[in-house]
């Protein structure tokens, strides 16, 4: 099934045309790495994905229900109370883990699930308590995130972010914020996620990590997919720009 | 005159200082924040007229619009302003507060960053819940030593009620040293007012303490 269907997306801030025309598709299960150079609109299009950030033009499904539909030749977004519904479908894991300061580990994983999903409080528990046990944090459950390190902190995130149980997950370069040996620590748990074929969109510029657990690989330049595929497809490509890319990041 | 005689009568304006106090804390703190979302409103013209009204609080003495207030009712109605001189404290005390707090609520609201309301959006926090769950309770935490100076001045600035003649503690001290020929009078109020900014002090640490709890 398709989980998330993005179409002829484009996205302008002023003059400066960010998105033109990107179309992007994730079947159930699938794991979709995004790279490409800084400033290409990476960032962007996970943002118009999560809604943080409004789309000029462009289409976008969640399990076949329209978040955003051209009727009569604009984008049109789908009523309150109907887009609410379908954000519950997709979380996104930050750069910078964006935790709640002032709550607990445990607090920040079972807020939202307790007081906006209104679910059982004791299940909430219980399943946090095995969400962190997986992230390898058991012990800090009633810590700060102030006092925990940044890789313990993008974990705890992670934790927050399934702890809704959604659909799909987005990461906005989860490790980019982290030194390289906490780099380590948060994508194994991906990694993990990716085995038990969690449905995953990937902004990352770990390129080694993209290859090895992405389906499918999208290559962004200047705000247009230049190339995607398998990562094979992708990462042996002939393209130039693609080729400088890459040659890039080895330097 | 007995130095008890003067402190029984002292005490009075004491009380009367007091309830100044803590009057126009219990109104300007809620009004302070009113204001405050009013000189955020998205709606241009309501933040403009807000702005310009928490400028003219903040920017003209205190004592002036306690004039204002107390005589406005008596030259603009043509009413008798006599049940309404403490009422006109009150409640110029409360505006003016209310302009200060509002100032020191909006730096901590937009002291908060930007992700820290990302991620309530895309939790699905309704727009109270991340007010009041996420906001609200980081901002309290940094607009405390700000808010800590500005309730220490209010104790010292309960003395300006005399500018329209009540008789609270400085007025009283006033009065009785005159009719008395002594200083003790002032030094009993300077004790009053120091003490009871220390109490504030302690209790504003207190809640410091309380919020220490993270970074
Ligand atoms: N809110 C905004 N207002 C104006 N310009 C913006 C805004 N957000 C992004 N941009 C611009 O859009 C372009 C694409 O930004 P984006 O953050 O999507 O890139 P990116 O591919 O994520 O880059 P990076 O790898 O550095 O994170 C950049 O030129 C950026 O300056
Ligand atoms: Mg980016």
């Amino acid at each position: 099934m398709e989980y998330l269907s993005m179409k002829n997306i484009k996205k302008s801030f002023g003059d400066l045309e960010v998105l033109k025309d990107i179309s992007l598709h994730v079947n159930e299960g699938e794991v979709v790495s995004i790279i490409g150079p800084s400033g290409s609109g990476k960032s962007t299009l996970l943002r118009i994905a999560t809604m943080l950030e409004t789309l000029d033009y462009g289409e976008i499904h969640y399990l076949g229900e329209a978040a955003v539909e051209i009727v009569d030749g604009f984008s049109v977004y789908a009523k309150a109370k109907k887009l609410r519904e379908i954000k519950n479908n997709f979380g996104l894991v930050f750069q910078n883990f964006n935790l709640f300061p002032h709550y607990s580990v445990l607090k920040n994983i079972t807020d939202a699930p307790i007081n906006v999903q209104k679910r059982n409080k004791k299940e909430v528990m219980a399943e946090a308590m095995e969400l962190l046990e997986k992230m390898g944090l058991s012990d800090k459950a009633d810590y700060y995130p102030s006092q925990l390190s940044g890789g313990q902190q993008q974990r705890v995130a992670i934790a927050r972010a399934l702890a809704l149980n959604p659909k799909v997950l987005f990461f906005d370069e989860p490790t980019s914020a982290l030194d390289p040996e906490l780099t380590s620590e948060v994508l194994k748990v991906i990694k993990s996620l990716a085995e038990q074929h969690m449905t995953m969109v990937i902004v990352t510029h770990e390129m080694n990590f993209a290859r090895n657990i992405s389906d499918k690989v999208i290559f962004m330049d200047k705000g247009v997919i230049v190339v995607e595929g398998s990562p094979e497809e992708v990462f042996n490509s002939s393209n130039e720009r693609m080729k400088e890319f890459l040659g890039k990041l080895q330097n | 005159m007995s130095f008890e005689v003067m402190l029984e009568q002292l005490s009075s304006g004491m009380l009367k200082s007091m309830m100044i106090f803590f009057l126009t804390l219990i109104f300007s703190l809620p009004l302070g924040m009113v204001m405050c979302f009013g000189r955020m409103s998205k709606n241009k013209i309501i933040s403009g007229i807000t702005g310009f009204i928490i400028s003219i609080l903040r920017g003209t003495p205190l004592m002036l619009q306690l004039m204002v207030v107390y005589f406005f009712p008596y030259y603009l109605f043509g009413w008798s302003i006599g049940g309404w001189r403490f009422p006109a404290i009150i409640v110029g005390f409360s505006i003016n507060y209310a302009a200060y707090f509002a100032e020191i609520y909006r730096s901590g609201i937009e002291a908060i960053p930007k992700g820290q309301h990302e991620a309530a959006h895309i939790l699905l926090y309704s727009k109270p819940q991340e007010f009041f769950k996420i906001t609200l309770p980081q901002v309290i935490k940094i607009i405390l030593p700000a808010m800590t100076n500005e309730i220490i001045t209010l104790v010292k600035d309960t003395s300006l009620a005399f500018s329209i003649s009540y008789i609270e503690l400085f007025n009283l001290a006033q009065q009785i040293a005159a009719a008395n020929t002594t200083m003790i009078p002032f030094v009993v109020a300077a004790i009053f007012y120091y003490v009871f900014n220390l109490i504030v002090s302690v209790v504003m640490r207190g809640f410091e303490k309380k919020l220490s709890y993270y970074d």
